[in-house]
């Protein structure tokens, strides 16, 4: 297993060993009860609970305000990447510093604060009330949740990317001709779209499994604003176990998909940028 | 999760940037504003008024409501409780992280990759699911749910269980700093410690920490943050018992939902401070990496 060269630094039993008992003991163990817990169902019973009505709109809700999240920090993310590293404008530092916002702020706190917000009679909430837009306690509370926590894995993969990225590239651009739109869409945009693809990604999978900022904001009515974990909580909390596992074996199979997904998409960033892992 | 210090040496010279002074990277001026407009628009739609919402709603009934749902006993015990899960999550996720650093960074192993991804799963798991692992396990119907009872021992519905549920949610986060960073670094420094006489322990305390010392805070910062503001695992396997299981982010729920918002918000405000105060750390750590190697690059 070792090769002969990296015997010469010590402690690499001791360290390999700490690492492989606290991971077992702290996520093996407990993902295998969850997988082990499903066993005791057969196929059939699997099935009906995971695909219940009221399951599957959960999916539908959870899946889909994701998705529309995760496409709008792709979009405004990219962006914001773009001008911290080309343009220099008042407050700025600031501006890169508060974009971790969402990473440091705890979701409840988040959750409560969106919720005042975009309450009937909260500062945006209002304005948007003239317009007949509900937002908070309806669906659209979910999204812009998840908008809220999303936000800096867009920006925080696409950045390092656009530093690192040569002007020289963009120089034999425009000697030869290209238009700034032309040198964006032809030059600089295929060496982001994999990090790109990476944020949105991430920004997807944390967003589908969000439970703390959406479930302040969302109204929570079973059919219609009720995310999928909070469906598990709440078939927990009627110590319906088989119920609340399945749902969150089918959750563990996605995000663990998407986590090989987003692995491929970062070794194809490697590639596309040059970089080494 | 949050990105590693990268060369961006423009970015600390004020004025323009170099993109803006070379003719074949610079846009249009009226394109610089549309971004600079929308994005800057979004950024405080999004970022900053959620933030600045916290503090006024927590002082819209004056200072001294704040200051009596501050110090109200079930606060103050919530308080205790937060900082009792971090204190004991932060550091054995630190011993955790170094450890695995170590073995990855300095040792090549078949497997190394699948480890790697292992120790970033806790980031793919919803917090809910978290929570539920725990029950299954060590709730009254789980695997060792009679073998507890029978011990007297209380995991869920009890402090344990949320200390618990805080390590697994901060698992990864110094070893996901750590990692990449040691990898870079190589292992000529230690080798040519040990081969001058240094045991094994003089050796990391000497050479390697102070090596990783920046990041290793980096990590701690983060993971500190997330565990005393961790809310959907800790929901699950706590119970809600006030005055007893309740960390902070639990407390505002249970305020919030008795329509108590200002004492709710009084208590967000002190978590969005300690983001607040995550972020400087976190900016200043990020300036001393960008210092450093700046002054590496004059030196060149």
């Amino acid at each position: 297993m070792l090769r002969s060269t990296s015997r010469v630094l010590p402690g690499f039993p001791l360290a390999l060993g700490i690492t492989l008992a606290y991971l077992s003991l702290v996520v093996l163990l407990p993902l295998t009860a969850v997988f082990a817990k499903t066993t005791g169902l057969s196929l059939q019973q699997f099935w009906d609970i995971v695909s219940s009505p009221r399951v599957v709109a959960s999916y539908r809700l959870s899946f889909g305000a994701a998705l529309g999240a995760a496409a709008i920090n792709a979009f405004f993310g990219m962006m914001l990447a773009w001008i911290l590293v080309r343009y220099n404008f008042p407050g700025k530092k600031i501006v890169d510093a508060l974009i971790d916002i969402p990473f440091a702020l705890p979701t409840a706190v988040a959750g409560i604060a969106l919720t005042a917000l975009y309450a009937p009679n909260g500062w945006i909430g209002k304005i948007l009330e003239s317009f007949g837009i509900h937002v908070a306690f309806k669906p659209l509370g979910v999204w812009v949740a998840l908008i809220f926590i999303g936000l800096p894995f867009v920006v925080r993969t696409v950045e390092p990317i656009l530093e690192d990225l040569e002007t020289e590239l963009e120089e034999a651009a425009a000697s030869l001709g290209a238009h700034r739109w032309q040198t964006f869409r032809f030059v600089i945009f295929p060496v982001l779209l994999p990090a790109l693809l990476t944020g949105f990604a991430l920004a997807f999978a944390r967003a589908v499994g969000e439970y703390g900022s959406v479930i302040f904001i969302a109204g929570n009515i079973p059919m219609v604003s009720e995310i999928t974990p909070l469906l598990i909580i709440t078939k927990l909390e009627q110590y319906d176990y088989a119920g609340a596992t399945s749902i969150a074996v089918v959750m563990l199979v996605f995000s663990f998909t998407l986590l090989l997904a987003i692995n491929g998409l970062q070794a194809w960033t490697d590639t596309r940028t040059g970089r080494k892992r | 999760m949050a990105g590693h210090p990268t060369n961006t040496l423009q970015r600390l010279r004020s004025s323009e940037t170099i993109y803006e002074t070379n003719a074949a990277t610079r846009d249009p001026r009226w394109i610089k504003r549309l971004l600079l407009t929308l994005s800057l628009s979004f950024f405080v739609l999004f970022l900053v008024m959620p933030l600045i919402v916290v503090f006024t709603e927590a002082l819209k009934k004056g200072w001294s409501t704040y200051a009596i749902a501050l110090t109200d006993a079930d606060t103050l015990s919530a308080i205790r409780l937060t900082l009792l899960a971090a204190v004991i999550a932060v550091p054995l996720n630190a011993v955790f992280g170094i450890a695995a650093a170590w073995a990855i960074a300095k040792f090549n192993f078949r497997g190394k990759h699948l480890l790697i991804t292992l120790i970033d799963l806790p980031f793919s798991v919803s917090p809910v699911i978290a929570g539920l692992m725990y029950v299954l396990l060590f709730g009254s119907k789980g695997w060792f749910g009679s073998w507890l009872s029978e011990h007297d021992v209380k995991i869920i519905f009890a402090v344990p269980g949320i200390i618990l549920a805080t390590v697994f949610v901060t698992f990864p986060f110094v070893a996901r700093e750590l990692i990449p960073l040691m990898q870079a670094q190589g292992r000529e420094e230690e080798e040519a410690a040990l081969v001058l006489g240094a045991s094994g322990w003089q050796t990391f305390w000497y050479i390697t920490l102070p090596n990783i010392k920046w990041a290793l805070i980096y990590g701690v910062v983060l993971s500190n943050a997330r565990a005393m503001g961790e809310f959907g695992a800790v929901s699950v396997v706590s119970g809600h018992i006030r005055g007893m299981t309740n960390t902070l982010p639990l407390h505002i729920e249970v305020l919030y939902n008795e329509y108590n918002s200002a004492a709710a918000f009084a208590v967000a405000s002190i978590l969005a401070l300690l983001a607040l105060v995550t972020l400087v750390i976190k900016t200043y750590i990020e300036w001393k990496a960008h210092r450093a190697l700046d002054m590496s690059v004059q030196t060149e």
